[in-house]
Formats: C-alpha cells, sequence, structure tokens
C-alpha cells in the first residue's frame, strides 16, 4: 500500500471510529441511560480512587466493575481491548518494563546468560502502573462510548468549566469530520491522477501542500461560520442550553457508582 | 406608506482590489418576494451579506426599515437583537450554518443568543423541528445529514425566530430534485405579504413561482428589474448576463440546433 492509500485508509479509519462510538453511545444499554453528569462524576470518583489505591485486589475489583458495565451497557469487550486494554499494556508495559530490573528487593527470579535479578517489589510497582493505567483508561473509555460527545462536554459544565471552552470543543468536533472529508477528497483526487509510485521528496511535498490548503480552507470557513453565528444573533458571549434531567435509575446508579469509588479508596489505603 | 424594507443607495464594496458591488441601487418594499438573479461573481451573495449586516458598503448606504444599517449602529446592543430576531440568512453552504454538535443545538442558537428563556427555546425548538419534519434528527450530529436535511435544519434554525425578513442564498443550489420542489413549495406558501422574501439564484425554471419581483445584476450593478414574466422575455439580456446560454439540443422532430432558450414546464 502506498503512501496515498495509507493516508486515505486512515482517514477512513479514523472517520469509522467516530461513528461507531457514536452509534454505542445511541445503544440502549445501561450506561446510555444516565444522566451524563452522573457518569462524568462517577468515572473521575472511580478514577481517583483507582489512582491512590495500594492493594491490586482493590483495583482489580474496580475493572471487574467496569467491565460488568460494559457488558451491561452493549459495549463490546472486544472494543475496549482493541481501543484500550492493549494499547495500554503495550505503552505502559514498556514503561514498567524497567522496573522489576531496578527496584530493590527480594529476588523472585534471575535472567538465564545475563544474570539480571527480577525482584518482587519491582514486579509489584510494574503491576501497580499497568493495572491503574488499564482500569483507568477502561472507565473513561467507558464513558467515552456510552455517552455523546456534546453531551460529555456539556456534562463537564457540573466542574464549572467555561461555556465558551464547551462550545470551542463543540463546534471542533463538528468540524473535524468535514475536514476529514475534504482531505480524504483531496488525497483521492489526487490518487486517481497517481501513476507509479511516489518517492520520499515527493511524498513530503504532497503532505506539505495537503496541509497548506486545508488550513488555508479552514481560516476562509472560520470567517464565514463567525459570520453564520453573528447572524443569529451572537455577540461575544455564548449560551448553551442543557437538557439533562436525572430518572430515579440516575440517582440509584450514582449511589451504587460513589458507595464503590468509597469502597475503594478506604479499602485501597 | 410604510418604509421600505431595505433601501441601498449607491453602495460600493471591494474585496482587497476586485469590485463585488458598483453604485448599486434597489428597493425593497414589505411583504414582498424578491430574487437577485445574476450568474456567478455577479455580487448577489455579497449583497445579501450587506443586507444581513455582516459586511458594510465601502461608500453607499443602507437602511433597514428607515433606519441606518450600519456597522456603529450594529454594535448598539437592543438595536443589534431588535434586527437578528426580524431578519434571517439562510447561506447558501449549509456547513458554515450548521456549526452546533447537535441539530437540537442548531436550531436553539439563535434564540438563546437572543436570551429567550430556557422553556420557551425548548417548546418553539421542538415545534420548529416538527414543523420542518426534522424531529427524527434532533440528536443527529451534522455529518450524519444529506444535503437536502441541512437545508431543513439551517430554515429550521432561522425560521425559530419567526423573522418579518428572509434572505436566501440560492436556496435550491445542490439539491435533489424532491429537496428541491420542497423548498420551492415553502416558498409560494410565503406569498401574500406574510414575510418579506429575498433570495439569490440564479434558476430561471422557477422564477415565476417564488420571486414577485426581480433584480438581475451582473458585475455588481442592477441592470434590469421588473416583474419575472417581462424579465424572463429580454432573452438578449439574459444570455448578456449568462442566466440562459445557448447549446446544442434536440427537438421532438429529431432536429438538433442551438439558441438561447429557456427550459420551462408551463401548464
Amino acid at each position: 500500500m502506498n503512501f496515498l492509500e495509507r493516508t486515505l485508509s486512515s482517514f477512513v479509519n479514523a472517520m469509522e471510529r467516530a461513528l461507531y462510538a457514536e452509534e454505542l453511545a445511541q445503544a440502549n444499554g445501561l450506561l446510555q441511560r444516565l444522566d451524563p453528569r452522573i457518569k462524568v462524576v462517577s468515572m473521575l470518583a472511580l478514577v481517583i480512587a483507582v489512582a491512590m489505591a495500594h492493594k491490586l485486589w482493590v483495583i482489580g475489583a474496580v475493572f471487574a466493575g467496569a467491565v460488568l458495565l460494559a457488558v451491561s451497557s452493549c459495549i463490546p469487550l472486544a472494543s475496549l481491548a482493541r481501543r484500550a486494554w492493549i494499547p495500554v499494556l503495550l505503552f505502559t508495559g514498556i514503561i514498567a518494563l524497567p522496573a522489576p530490573f531496578v527496584v530493590p528487593g527480594r529476588e523472585v527470579w534471575r535472567i538465564p546468560w545475563l544474570a539480571w535479578p527480577i525482584t518482587a517489589q519491582g514486579l509489584s510497582s510494574a503491576g501497580y502502573l499497568i493495572s491503574r493505567v488499564e482500569t483507568a483508561a477502561t472507565l473513561s473509555l467507558l464513558l467515552i462510548l456510552s455517552t455523546p460527545w456534546s453531551h460529555v462536554l456539556k456534562a463537564l459544565r457540573v466542574f464549572r468549566m467555561p461555556v465558551v471552552l464547551v462550545v470551542i470543543l463543540g463546534m471542533a468536533y463538528r468540524y473535524i469530520f468535514l475536514l476529514l472529508a475534504s482531505a480524504h477528497a483531496m488525497l483521492e483526487s489526487r490518487r486517481s491522477r497517481l501513476v507509479g509510485k511516489l518517492e520520499g521528496p515527493e511524498r513530503r511535498r504532497l503532505a506539505a501542500a495537503s496541509v497548506g490548503v486545508l488550513i488555508s480552507r479552514t481560516l476562509e470557513m472560520s470567517g464565514d461560520v463567525y459570520d453564520a453565528m453573528l447572524a443569529r444573533g451572537f455577540r461575544g458571549e455564548v449560551r448553551v442550553l442543557d437538557d439533562f434531567r436525572t430518572t430515579p435509575l440516575d440517582w440509584i446508579m450514582l449511589a451504587v457508582l460513589a458507595a464503590l469509588a468509597a469502597a475503594a479508596f478506604y479499602g485501597g489505603r | 406608506m410604510p418604509d421600505p424594507v431595505f433601501e441601498v443607495s449607491a453602495v460600493t464594496f471591494r474585496y482587497h482590489q476586485v469590485t463585488a458591488l458598483e453604485n448599486l441601487s434597489l428597493t425593497i418594499p414589505p411583504g414582498q418576494r424578491v430574487a437577485l438573479l445574476g450568474a456567478n461573481g455577479s455580487g448577489k451573495s455579497t449583497l445579501l451579506r450587506i443586507l444581513d449586516g455582516l459586511i458594510f458598503p465601502d461608500t453607499g448606504s443602507v437602511a433597514f426599515c428607515g433606519e441606518s444599517l450600519s456597522e456603529e449602529r450594529l454594535q448598539d446592543a437592543g438595536f443589534a437583537r431588535q434586527f437578528r430576531r426580524r431578519v434571517g440568512l439562510v447561506f447558501q453552504n449549509p456547513d458554515i450554518q450548521i456549526f452546533s454538535p447537535t441539530v437540537f443545538d442548531e436550531v436553539a442558537f439563535g434564540p438563546l443568543q437572543l436570551q429567550w428563556p430556557k422553556e420557551k427555546v425548548r417548546a418553539e425548538v421542538e415545534r420548529m423541528l416538527e414543523a420542518m419534519k426534522i424531529a427524527h434528527l434532533k440528536d443527529r450530529s451534522p455529518h450524519h445529514l444529506s444535503t437536502g436535511e441541512k437545508k431543513r435544519v439551517t430554515l429550521a434554525s432561522v425560521l425559530v425566530l419567526d423573522p418579518a425578513v428572509l434572505l436566501l442564498d440560492e436556496p435550491t443550489a445542490a439539491l435533489d430534485p424532491k429537496s428541491a420542489s420542497q423548498m420551492i413549495d415553502f416558498l409560494i406558501s410565503l406569498r401574500g405579504g406574510a414575510k418579506t422574501v429575498v433570495a439569490t439564484t440564479h434558476d430561471l425554471d422557477i422564477l415565476e413561482d417564488v420571486a414577485d419581483y426581480c433584480f438581475v445584476i451582473q458585475a455588481g450593478r442592477v441592470v434590469a428589474q421588473g416583474a419575472p414574466a417581462e424579465v424572463l422575455r429580454e432573452t438578449s439580456l439574459l444570455e448578456q448576463t449568462n442566466l440562459v446560454h445557448a447549446h446544442r439540443h434536440l427537438h421532438p422532430s429529431g432536429e438538433i440546433h442551438s439558441h438561447p432558450h429557456l427550459h420551462s414546464h408551463k401548464h
């Protein structure tokens, strides 16, 4: 696959992943039925509790709870594995890899030929790091996959996030798809006129030119979008409408998740 | 006699070195459906933006209901709120106008910026979504919408304010026949003075249906004006302004030739 095809493929993958996430957020699962504010507060509390826990079994219990939430929310475990578990294991694993060898403690094994000692305390450090990150990533991903992105942003207002930031991020999300589609069309048109292979300098020239054209279009469009906002009464201060309404299920789940977070916090000390 | 809705006097506007409008004057009376005809690049969209107070002429003046429409005047919050409430612009490119993450947020944007109470905003948005038959799209993201759906959303986002004046930039552009006919039906329904409509177009087939009066614009100037039937009779003018063309076509008799003409479907 050449450079153009790889780039086109990555654009298509990005759009598909985003669309898939939006479909999951509309499913009829447990988390999807909850008020976004309840989810944001609960997930944050659980992430903090896990980050401060000093017992592996506590972190494991929260992870098991997250997996249970995923299953009851129609979120495929394969999706979690692909988006969180495997990438986190690889990335955090690389960071944690030296720990078993450099952290002093009781030796449990020695690597043959190299004679490098592996300590129990080193393994424990690596285990804590990886398990905390896996659990935190899982909880964060559950929030994103079970909630439309615009609702996540509005729900962050519960932490007094400025309205203008909510609007800016919402608009950025909206226009990323348009820019992806535009970039896709540009590269497809280039590909339709390509004979042979693009060499390194050609590829870099093409990438730079594409970026330049996209920036130019973005700047022009941003001026037009601003005009469209002015035409509907915008005068520098933005207002949004939070259409969230809590139900008894929200309060029950808040109580359950808050209890789990509290148990993890105190049990993990 | 009521003040004209818009009075444009000797307006000139330039984009850097390019003159988009030159010494252009026209008057739009209340309750009329007006079409601004012209080829691409004739200055129609620029004029529409001037009428909506988004850009301001280099020379000349624009008045809205007898009041000067200037940059300074629009700094006044009270006047600006009233003007934005009474005049709505639907852009040609719906992707410019749909900047919110969901359809509901988009339609609610205008009322919220005009500081309507939140309960009223909710009620009016729901009512408008039902009226435009897009209630099922309310939580949809814009990138999931077809062009026809986007056009209906942009129209809803402006109509929710119930403006007295509608400015429409190429309302049927890029629409499939069914969506275009729905838009035309909507414009026809505004006949009789319910609203003042100013629409730019170069689609002569729909002119008599959607307009009571038209201005022909070429190179930033008004070169002709009148009722649609009068303007459509001026074939040489329409050819000169690139609104009709001569192309080879097949007659039912089997003869192939070319001459300037309009395609029409009159009953």
